[in-house]
């Protein structure tokens, strides 16, 4: 208790900081450390929980071979030409992961809250925000994480290949996924922040993650769309977050091979039928053109702008609902 | 606020729908002082410091801790606490060390005196070996110890422990109630306790005995015991019957207690002082004579008509056997 008296305190001593001046350190360094001791201590529970990043990892893999590979076969139904579309999904797998994980990541308050430990965060003189931004800056590293080890899939020879372009997207979107998976968590945070029930997380999450995830053109271009679906989907803020990473991802790739029906038959047959054009017009109806996929609907400004714009206000509800809660 | 009062409580209420589990209790706890609120499960306890440790938020009424409204100044108050919680509140994918970090770092222990201050707490609940081990590989009782010695990790003003030594064995209760001794007298913290232990009470400056949300008796425990009466005093002799006339003769306001297996039983002040004196020149031959100060328990019991709930088997016939002794005519 000697260090009470202001005269013993000896600043130029280094590593000693004495209580006195750890009350005067000022509250914005307070609640740094705060949101660094949430953060670390949720990075801690992520890396040692090797079945959930293993899970984690597996499940894009799942929707973009499986799902991506019948898609891509799928399409050549519709016309002559070939759709690369497992490339044109990647973008979209990789919102998903982002979207998933951060979202789902905010389940920890309420396992903080069953377990007791939230007792122990919410007595102590951490402020409320530096939580709750704590738990965003977690789940989102999370996020990016998984987002990241799926950056290795670009390089496969079926989705990007192994260009010098392709490490230069890979390093572009990092930023990107950040910037989404922060806005992603910050929903996650919000909801979860004053859930009580356990069963009711994954249920509400269902509810209005599904929806947003289906509106937002990561499984399916978002084109030719009845109009009420359109208007769903201009108003998804997911949607702007998925042209984003596309809009980069994607930049310089022609998706589809606009080839005619002519272009597959040997070139005497094209000859001979080339003198009869009702014939050709007949194929040609029979056997469209490949429909265009667009790799962007929105410029990419616009995109940046409206998931920050999101993320932001999600930001400012869930550190004003973790800040009201019991 | 008054210099000497580290925690005052006005008129705090706390309602849970129709439950009214806390019910306008008053009462102010000195600095430097062990306080306890004594009372059995669900009597208001927990509410009670949940409110002044800003966990809830209370119905109407409030309190100062450290000089800081635990209803405008929640962060003050935070600053000035420390808390053990009755419940689990460890995170068990964590080492003991981790936990303790995290604990140092949300309450500003600087980084010099952090491995001291764990080398100690752990050493006080015997976890060193441990210390690296994740807690969920602990056993019931060692997580109750790393609780405690989290709580006393930083020496706060004012350090609530919720049940503190619930489900330990009684030597690690010593060792905790010998830390906290120390503590206190070397750090100069407040300590508020609550517990349905009598024993435990005993440890207390004074005691706050608490039944359904209302604070019945407030005091240090040996007035709360002169309160329920004297010391009972049990004698056999050769001649019980002699040695009744003969006590009747010396004192003649004595009066037996109405109790079939005991014919010499009587209460009296300071018994302790009453005994040589009475032996000094006794007729009768005094085989034993058995002195029982009142305890905690006989307190709760006079003054709620009933024993605090304990779940433990042994004490709750201890408990019947001090009913069967305290038989007879209502005293005072």
């Amino acid at each position: 208790m000697e260090e009470e008296t202001a005269t013993e305190i000896k600043p130029d001593e280094p590593g000693s900081e004495s209580a006195e001046e750890y009350l005067h350190r000022t509250s914005f360094e307070r609640s740094l450390t705060g949101v660094y001791i949430v953060w670390l201590r949720d990075f801690k529970r992520f890396w040692r929980d090797t079945p959930r990043r293993l899970g984690l990892f597996v499940q894009p893999l799942v929707y973009l071979f499986l799902l991506g590979t019948g898609l891509q076969a799928a399409f050549k139904v519709f016309g002559a030409g070939d759709t690369k579309y497992v490339t044109f999904m990647f973008p979209g797998i990789l919102g998903m992961t982002i979207l998933f994980t951060s979202v789902f990541s905010a389940i920890s308050i309420l396992w903080d809250r069953q377990f007791g430990f939230l007792k122990e965060i919410l007595v102590s003189p951490v402020p409320r925000p530096s939580v709750a931004v704590g738990k965003v800056v977690g789940g989102a590293t999370q996020a990016v994480l998984q987002g990241t080890v799926l950056l290795v899939l670009m390089f496969f020879p079926n989705i990007f290949g192994l260009h010098w372009s392709t490490l230069w997207k890979a390093l572009a979107l990092i930023p990107l996924m950040v910037l989404l998976a922060l806005a992603m968590t910050s929903v996650g945070v919000a909801i979860g922040a004053r859930l009580k029930s356990f069963e009711a997380f994954p249920v509400l999450m269902n509810f209005i993650l599904l929806p947003l995830f289906f509106l937002s053109g990561a499984m399916f271009p978002l084109q030719g769309l009845p109009g009420w679906m359109d208007i769903l989907t201009k108003l998804n803020p997911l949607s702007y977050g998925v042209d984003m990473l596309r809009a980069v991802a994607l930049k310089g790739v022609t998706l589809t091979s606009t080839t005619s029906i002519m272009s597959k038959l040997p070139s005497g047959v094209v000859t001979k039928l080339q003198q009869n054009p009702d014939v050709v017009a007949a194929l040609q109806k029979v056997f469209p053109k490949m429909p265009t996929v667009k790799t962007q609907i929105y410029p990419l400004w616009l995109d940046v702008l409206v998931v920050a714009a999101f993320g932001v206000v999600m930001l400012v509800i869930a550190i004003w609902q973790f800040s009201r809660q019991e | 606020m008054n210099d000497g009062n580290i925690v005052e409580v006005m008129e705090l209420v706390r309602r849970f729908d129709e439950l009214v589990a806390v019910d306008g209790v008053s009462f102010d706890v000195k600095k430097g002082e062990v306080f306890g609120f004594l009372g059995p499960n669900g009597a208001g306890k927990t509410t009670t410091m949940n409110m002044l440790s800003t966990i809830i938020a209370p119905t109407s009424g409030t309190a100062l801790v450290n000089g800081y409204d635990i209803v405008a100044q929640k962060n003050e108050v935070r600053e000035s606490i420390g808390m053990v919680f009755q419940d689990p509140s460890l995170d068990d994918t964590l080492t003991a060390r981790e936990n303790l970090e995290f604990h140092c770092v949300v309450y500003h222990i600087p980084r010099s005196d952090r491995d001291s201050r764990m080398r100690e707490v752990l050493e006080m609940v015997s976890l060193t070996d441990r210390a690296d081990d994740r807690v969920q590989t602990y056993s019931g009782g060692m997580k109750r110890r790393l609780e405690i010695a989290r709580g006393l990790l930083h020496y706060p003003k004012v350090l609530f422990l919720d049940e503190p030594t619930i489900g330990l064995d009684p030597q690690t209760r010593n060792y905790i109630w010998e830390y906290i001794e120390g503590l206190k007298r070397r750090e100069g913290i407040t300590i508020f306790l609550t517990t349905h232990y009598m024993e435990e009470a005993e440890h207390c400056d004074r005691i706050a005995i608490i039944d359904l949300g209302d604070i019945i008796a407030l005091d240090t425990p040996d007035a709360l015991k002169t309160q329920v009466g004297g010391d009972i005093i049990k004698i056999t002799t050769d001649d019980d019957d002699a040695a009744l006339t003969e006590l009747h003769k010396r004192y003649p306001d004595i009066e037996m207690l109405k109790d079939p297996d005991c014919k010499l039983c009587f209460e009296r002040e300071r018994g302790e002082e009453f005994v040589p004196e009475l032996i000094r020149e006794f007729g009768v031959r005094i085989v034993s004579i058995n002195v029982h100060r009142p305890t905690l328990d006989d307190v709760f019991l006079k003054m709620t008509g009933k024993e605090i709930r304990d779940e433990s088997g042994d004490r709750k016939e201890a408990m019947m056997k001090l009913v069967g002794k305290m038989g007879g005519p209502p005293r005072r």
